[in-house]
């Protein structure tokens, strides 16, 4: 097995004392390291927040692009590149707000990326402003008398959406992040992992605690394959907070398979430009 | 010889397809041709036209007069005929009350196949014109394949080459006929193929649009990846993220889409990613004249995106030219790992024209990746590593075992990482401007200039006006003036050693542009210092042609 320090990036980071990105990283580079992964076998692409800084602080291959725009370059780095695993961290912000309209795409492509998505329910680095994701219950500064939009729910979304396979995880619970982990960049296609990450500077709501207090690891006999026990298992939250993988659909193809005609080491193959001249010729 | 054939009629009548048939039958009859659109943003009605000019010495831009008029419905008439010359001819299947040659092409085509009513227009013009019906059927064939379309197009004809007689006479040109009939947009594509591209993403457009379907259309033949992304704003990024991947990658678009761009722009710069971004050009701002043409984003682009990085922008000037700079385009990008921006405009998209085969053995390719096989066992591999030059080492995921490759849109160090200390900020931006100062050193081609020495008048302009200001300026100077023109393809950094040279003559400088506010103009000012004298804007929505330039030229400027 990998020595999981080999993922240490020795810096310090921007991250507060107690946030819940710490349990988060540690727990991904023992997922790495028990899968054998090496630090430059991994691609992991991020948008802007504190979550996305995730390449600064863990030695892997990185991209810390734009506010939303995580998933774009990951899927353009996964077409042209189908050796190395490919991960996208981000937060609920950067996910659902900023990004909505990539995630609901690249749902329906299915490419093959494990996305883990750091779960807040709040914009941490613009100083706690409600992401799609915060509660009703909660005031902030822009939104004094509450949020003014219903919460959006990411699970039922990407169940809804038919996503191939659509996770809750917890870092109060790092085996089974870890567990969860593993099994998203194992999946072949988008796996979706939406993380509990207490923000305990900006989020006094959706504590440690109170996600322990309401989390809970799904039982063994729950079928995955089950759409309809998935859209059930999806409106949980509240008091009753599932943990585990809650759909998947291991049908689905991932989408470069679609492009068939791609070699795996293209990126190394260029033909001299004189081999194009039978597709001159059309214009003769 | 030099005839004008108009094709006009509403969108959905088949102009278009009729238009390629023509133009690439006379070019393979060796004729030079030029042809370029003229369409309404609807896909069914309204009033289009296409435009065929051809010759036997070289056309390059469009004209006013109209020798034949293949009128396909009431307003193509009306609108057209008081373009058309004293012995041209207006072909028109109608009732109207004036000289037109009645061409009964729905009646015609009732008995073979109604469908194919255009193809009755076709024979009557092809035998005003004098010429071999072969060359026609080949096109045909090749476009429709061997069967009863075929068949019937040509019983059509046939038939319809029987109704009338010559009135042209054109002589055929003699020689191999050599060469390729190929728009703006094809010429980028193709460029763009023959680099090497590897995965392009966009977003439809128009008219960028045809880039992408190029593409797309012969994916799997080139073995390459093209997306139709959800909004530009991915396109861009799927691209960025393509060449992190180590592969050459492209996105397209029109100047609404590439506003949605701007950011992912900027990414590229500060992640010095290379990059080749088509923005062909649609009059603006927001959704503007969808289908028209203006050279309006100049200063745009060359200023998009906040901050300060170093980007290239080349305007070409023809089709030749399109695909020669896309060409090139890749190989500085990767030189220089930045974005390139092929600024063209809808009417080079469009317009076709006959120009020679393209020298691909003259071509290479040039990656400018570091060789796996020769990175030193015990050098740490950072991605923004300090050099002279500017130009750190590039490397992809992967490609290096053991070592990682960071990129950052936050200001970084050496290794990729957040900084935010003055320091390393300074020598970061310092860093990516000597890749600059070095493009401009190594890789930045003067303007074109055409025309005798010390001129009295410099023709300043660039991209796609280029042709109809050449004929322009030549018929000028065939009534005895003294003309030259400078004709700009590499826009930004603006190369300026050709200009400094009129400051010591005494020649007036008119700068011809696409847009309201000389935009060139401007820039020529602010990068020398020389004053421009005259401006000739055009802002309408319709490219430059050679008769309004000679005219606008000789009233306003020479007189
Ligand atoms: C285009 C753009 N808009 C806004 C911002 C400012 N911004 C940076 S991070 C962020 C929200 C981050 O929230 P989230 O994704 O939940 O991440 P967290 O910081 O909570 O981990 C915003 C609005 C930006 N960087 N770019
Ligand atoms: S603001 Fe919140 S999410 Fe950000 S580092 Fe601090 S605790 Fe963590």
């Amino acid at each position: 097995m990998v020595d999981k320090n080999i993922f240490d990036a020795d810096r310090e980071t921007a991250w507060c004392p107690g946030c819940g990105n710490f349990p988060l990283r540690k727990s991904l580079a023992e997922a790495l390291a028990g899968l054998d992964i090496t630090p430059d076998r991994v691609a992991m692409f991020t948008g802007i927040g504190q979550a996305a800084k995730m390449p600064h602080y863990i030695r892997v291959n990185g991209f810390n692009g734009l506010h939303g725009r995580a998933l774009p370059p990951a899927l353009g780095f996964r077409m042209v590149n189908p050796e190395l695993k490919v991960i996208v961290e981000s937060g609920d912000g950067d996910t659902y707000g900023e990004g909505g309209n990539h995630i609901l795409h690249n749902i329906r492509r299915n490419p093959d990326i494990a996305h883990f998505v750091h779960d807040n329910q709040i914009y941490g680095l613009t100083k706690g402003q409600a992401s799609p994701t915060t509660g009703e219950e909660i005031k902030t500064e822009v939104q004094p008398y509450g949020i003014t939009a219903a919460p959006f729910n990411p699970i039922k979304f990407a169940v809804a959406m038919g996503a191939s396979f659509v996770a809750r995880a917890f870092v109060g619970n790092q085996d089974h992040l870890i567990e969860m982990m593993q099994a998203a960049i194992e999946h072949e296609g988008y796996a979706l992992v939406d993380i509990l990450q207490p923000c305990v500077t900006f989020n006094k709501v959706n504590t440690y605690q109170w996600y322990k207090e309401r989390s809970y690891l799904l039982d063994d006999d729950y079928d995955p394959t089950d759409y309809k026990a998935a859209v059930e298992k999806a409106e949980e939250w509240g008091d009753d907070i599932p943990l585990g993988i809650i759909y998947r659909n291991d049908a689905r193809k991932p989408f470069r398979s679609k492009f068939d005609w791609l070699s795996d080491s293209f990126v190394k193959d260029y033909k001299e430009p004189a081999e194009y001249d039978d597709l001159m010729q059309e214009f003769a | 010889m030099d005839i004008n054939i108009v094709v006009a009629g509403e969108a959905g009548q088949g102009l278009k397809t009729v238009d390629q048939i023509i133009g690439k039958s006379l070019h393979r009859l060796g004729f030079s041709v030029f042809s370029s659109k003229n369409y309404m943003s609807r896909i069914r009605g309204g009033h289009n036209f296409m435009q065929i000019r051809f010759g036997d010495e070289k056309v390059a831009g469009p004209v006013e007069e109209i020798d034949i008029l293949i009128a396909l419905n009431e307003d193509g008439v009306d609108i057209h005929q008081d373009s058309v010359k004293d012995d041209g001819v207006i072909l028109f299947d109608g009732d109207k009350d004036l000289d037109y040659m009645q061409v009964p092409a729905k009646e015609m085509a009732k008995e073979v196949n109604p469908k194919a009513v255009n193809t009755v227009f076709l024979g009557y013009a092809w035998k005003l014109l004098g010429l071999p019906l072969d060359a026609l059927k080949d096109v045909i064939k090749e476009k429709f394949g061997e069967g009863d379309i075929y068949d019937d197009n040509v019983k059509l004809l046939d038939a319809a080459y029987e109704k009338v007689d010559t009135t042209f006479d054109c002589e055929l040109p003699d020689g191999d006929v050599k060469g390729l009939y190929i728009n703006g947009n094809q010429a980028i594509a193709f460029g763009a193929a023959t680099a090497g591209v590897q995965f392009y993403a966009a977003y439809p457009m128009t008219p960028s649009t045809s880039i992408l379907n190029y593409l797309a259309s012969r994916q799997d033949k080139l073995g390459i990846a093209v997306e139709q992304a959800e909004d530009e704003i991915a396109a861009i990024n799927m691209a960025i993220g393509a060449s992190f991947g180590g592969a050459r990658a492209m996105t397209g678009t029109s100047g609404g889409g590439f506003s949605l761009m701007a950011e992912g722009l900027g990414l590229a710069g500060i992640m010095e990613t290379p990059l080749v971004i088509a923005e062909v050009q649609r009059p603006g701002p927001a959704t503007g004249l969808p289908t028209r043409t203006e050279q309006g984003d100049l200063s745009f682009v060359i200023n998009a995106s906040q901050g300060e990085f170093p980007l290239k922008v080349i305007a070409p000037r023809d089709q030749e030219d399109a695909f020669y700079q896309t060409f090139r385009a890749f190989n500085i990008a990767d030189k220089y790992q930045l974005p390139v921006i092929i600024l063209s405009d809808a009417y080079l998209a469009d317009a076709g024209a006959t120009i020679p085969e393209f020298k691909l053995d003259e071509l290479k390719i040039d990656r400018n990746l570091v060789d796996e096989n020769e990175w030193p066992e015990d050098k740490e591999y950072k991605r923004y590593e300090l050099t002279e030059d500017g130009i750190s080492p590039r490397a992809y995921p992967g490609q290096l075992e053991g070592e990682v490759v960071l990129l950052d849109s936050d200001e970084h160090d050496e290794n990729g990482f957040i900084i935010e200390d003055g320091e390393t900020r300074v020598k970061m931006v310092d860093k990516r401007n000597a890749k600059f100062e070095k493009m401009k050193r190594e890789d930045n081609e003067e303007p074109l200039y055409i025309g005798p020495d010390k001129p009295d008048y410099m023709l300043v302009s660039f991209g796609s006006t280029y042709g109809a200001l050449k004929e322009a300026m030549d018929r000028l100077n065939g009534n005895g003036h003294s003309i030259g023109m400078l004709s700009f393809s590499d826009i930004w950094p603006l190369p300026t050693a050709e200009l400094e040279k009129q400051r010591s003559y005494d020649t007036k400088l008119v700068v011809v542009e696409g847009n309201s506010t000389g935009q060139l103009a401007s820039l020529i000012q602010a990068e020398t210092g020389l004053t421009v004298d005259h401006r000739i804007l055009k802002y309408d929505g319709r490219p430059f042609n050679v008769d309004g330039l000679v005219r606008e030229l000789e009233e306003e400027v020479i007189s």
